[in-house]
């Protein structure tokens, strides 16, 4: 799958290269591999998301090494953090905000793939592995928010790991696993912390799958239509380094406005307030990314259906390669579906609202509306409407568009050396 | 070279079979301690058990105690409350039990219950929601003043502890 025969010149790096072609790999992954010369904004978090993950390593493991994992000291260890450690306020803001930022980066990545049909054949894998990082790193803020033990993070965890005692016959002796103990305790905040430590390692490994896949099919484009030729695509760099460049420098704006002028902007006052196992705060709710699940968990009046719906409503876009029935797949190109679209994201939206009020009156009463119509949505008009929509016609190239019928470059653009 | 079409497994293939066996017994083996670890040890195991004295409890009173690291409501119910405990028709419960499966005989008015909301793990608030037993704060499950579910997510009603009068005005837990 190489795109490039490079060849370092440097005499050290050809003996290297030689033993092992890591420089070649290298080139041809990042230098010479050919983007579809379409690609708009929307295609930059991946590159984001990939920084994320190096800012929440680099943070997290420096912010370690003043952390203690103890019921009695964990969020003493936190305050010193605060207060004693040189720039460790920054750190943990950063580590904090980053969290936070990712899920924005990943929920924006997700509804990009959603839009343009990323998820379609021949990307069901790429998918999929999307899908897993999605669920570590749910699992991995979740239990790192358990860390600093305050009344948020351990109720969160009390919450959270109870809707394993859902489960019929085992959930007891399964949630009582989970612990440690009998209930949320010493031996539960070790084990997090262990686990948390893990997790981003193991998504980093899923993330070298995830664009494995990605280098062996090729990227998607806003067009939805396959690379015909090399009139189609540009070379990684400079074009997609640039622009990706570009997004991140916008996207750590955003970040270091939180990080320095609203760093608890996000987060609950009640997670400085030492964890109190005798003490619920009255209001508990999750952080905001985790909103709408958790509205959905509420929506529904059975304990074991409402986990069931929280499950699945993850589950699901793991089908959905094959719950959209249509070929076409840019919602460009969709009408209907291209309204669908928008009505699901409101709904997420709504959800996530719905999610950070209180269970009662009518906010139960929509809450259940938007629950229906999430899964109606996937189960019901992703499959149907594929029989029933009548698609615009697609371009016949990505480039025909931009360069014109006779192939002569209006202006912009290289085209990507194949196998030069 | 003819095709040869094989039936009967080979002796190779026997091989493999067993190699893949006996190297699934050996990751058995050693993920067994490994995940019997995680669950909970011997010193959390100890059962510890929790004395009160009820003497200070006034009527009208709910205290909350710790027992295993878990809340335990003690609840020194009044006349009204105990009545209205009694007089619930069984089928208007979620999940039916008779206030006196809930209390020992001729204490009545004491209700010692485990204080964990049985929906997801929160700690009910005392005195609180429609039947003036606890409400939770969480998702809003209700519960009577025989800790009783009536209302919301949760399936269950509160949970007894194993306790027993050690004197009149006492009680051991556990
Ligand atoms: C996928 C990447 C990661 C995510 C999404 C994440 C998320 C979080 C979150 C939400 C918190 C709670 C912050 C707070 O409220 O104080 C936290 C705390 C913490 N994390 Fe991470 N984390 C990640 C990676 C890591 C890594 C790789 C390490 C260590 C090697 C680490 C070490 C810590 C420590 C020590 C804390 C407790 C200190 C604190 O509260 O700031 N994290 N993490
Ligand atoms: S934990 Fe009490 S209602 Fe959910």
């Amino acid at each position: 799958m190489s795109h490039s025969n490079y060849q370092p010149k440097n005499s050290v790096l050809a003996w290297i290269e030689r033993r092992l072609p890591i420089f070649g790999f290298m080139h041809g992954s990042f230098v010479a591999y050919p983007v579809p010369r379409n690609l708009n904004y929307w295609w930059t978090f991946g590159g984001i998301l990939s920084f994320m993950l190096g800012v929440q390593i680099i943070t997290g493991v420096v912010l370690v090494m003043h952390y203690t994992p103890t019921s009695l000291e964990a969020f003493n260890s936190v305050e010193k953090i605060m207060r004693d450690v040189n720039y460790g306020w920054l750190l943990r803001y950063i580590h904090a905000n980053g969290a936070s930022m990712f899920f924005l980066a990943v929920y924006i990545h997700i509804f990009r793939g959603l839009y343009y049909g990323s998820y379609k054949e021949p990307r069901e894998v790429l998918w999929i592995l999307g899908v897993i990082i999605f669920i570590l790193m749910m699992a991995t803020a979740f239990m790192g928010y358990v860390l600093p033990w305050g009344q948020m993070s351990f109720w969160a965890a009390t919450v959270i790991t109870n809707l394993f005692s859902a489960i019929p016959v085992f959930g007891k002796s399964i949630t009582q696993f989970l612990w440690g103990g009998y209930s949320v305790d010493e031996p539960t905040l070790q084990r997090f912390f262990a686990l948390h430590y893990l997790l981003p390692f193991m998504i980093a490994g899923v993330v070298v799958l995830h664009i494995w896949a990605l280098h062996h099919v090729g990227q998607g484009n806003p067009a939805g239509i396959d690379v015909k030729s090399d009139r189609d695509t540009v070379p990684f760099t400079p074009y997609a380094t640039v622009k990706d460049n570009f997004a991140l420098i916008c996207f750590m704006i955003l970040f270091a406005w939180f990080v320095f002028y609203i760093p608890n902007y996000l987060g609950h006052p009640d997670n400085y307030i030492p964890a109190n196992p005798l003490q619920t705060p009255p209001h508990i709710v999750p952080e905001w990314y985790f909103l709408p699940f958790y509205a959905i968990l509420r929506a529904i009046p059975n304990k074991l259906l409402g986990v069931v719906a929280l499950f699945s409503s993850i589950i699901v876009l793991a089908f959905l390669p094959w719950l959209d029935t249509s070929k076409v797949r840019s919602a460009r190109f969709r009408p209907l579906y291209k309204q669908f679209f928008w009505v699901l994201v409101v709904t997420c939206v709504g959800l996530g609202y719905l999610g950070s009020q209180p269970a009662e009156g009518i906010y139960v009463i929509v809450a259940r509306i938007l629950t229906a119509y999430y899964f109606l949505h996937f189960l019901v008009i992703l499959p149907v409407l594929g029989y029933f929509e009548t698609p615009k016609p697609l371009p016949k190239s990505i480039s025909e568009p931009v360069l014109g019928k006779s192939g002569v470059a209006v202006g912009i653009g290289a085209r990507a050396p194949r196998k030069n | 070279m003819s095709k040869t079409v094989t039936t009967e497994p080979t002796r190779r293939d026997f091989l493999y079979i067993a190699t893949a066996s006996v190297g699934a017994v050996g990751a058995a083996a050693v993920a067994w301690p490994i995940i019997s670890s995680m669950n909970p040890d011997a010193s959390v195991l100890a059962m510890s058990s929790t004395e009160v004295d009820l003497t200070p409890i006034a009527e009208g009173q709910i205290i909350t105690v710790k027992w295993q690291g878990k809340p335990v409501f003690i609840s020194h119910r009044t006349k009204k409350e105990i009545q209205e405990a009694e007089n619930v028709k069984l089928s208007e419960l979620p999940d039916p039990q008779p206030d006196s499966a809930r209390v020992k005989k001729g204490k009545e008015e004491w209700l010692v219950v485990i204080g964990i909301c049985t929906h997801l793990g929160c700690v009910p608030l005392g005195h609180e929601g429609e039947y003036g037993g606890w409400f939770c704060p969480c998702h809003g499950s209700v519960y009577d003043t025989s800790g009783r579910i009536r209302k919301g997510p949760a399936p269950l009603n509160l949970a007894l502890p194993p306790y027993e009068f050690t004197s009149d005005k006492a009680i051991k837990i556990g």
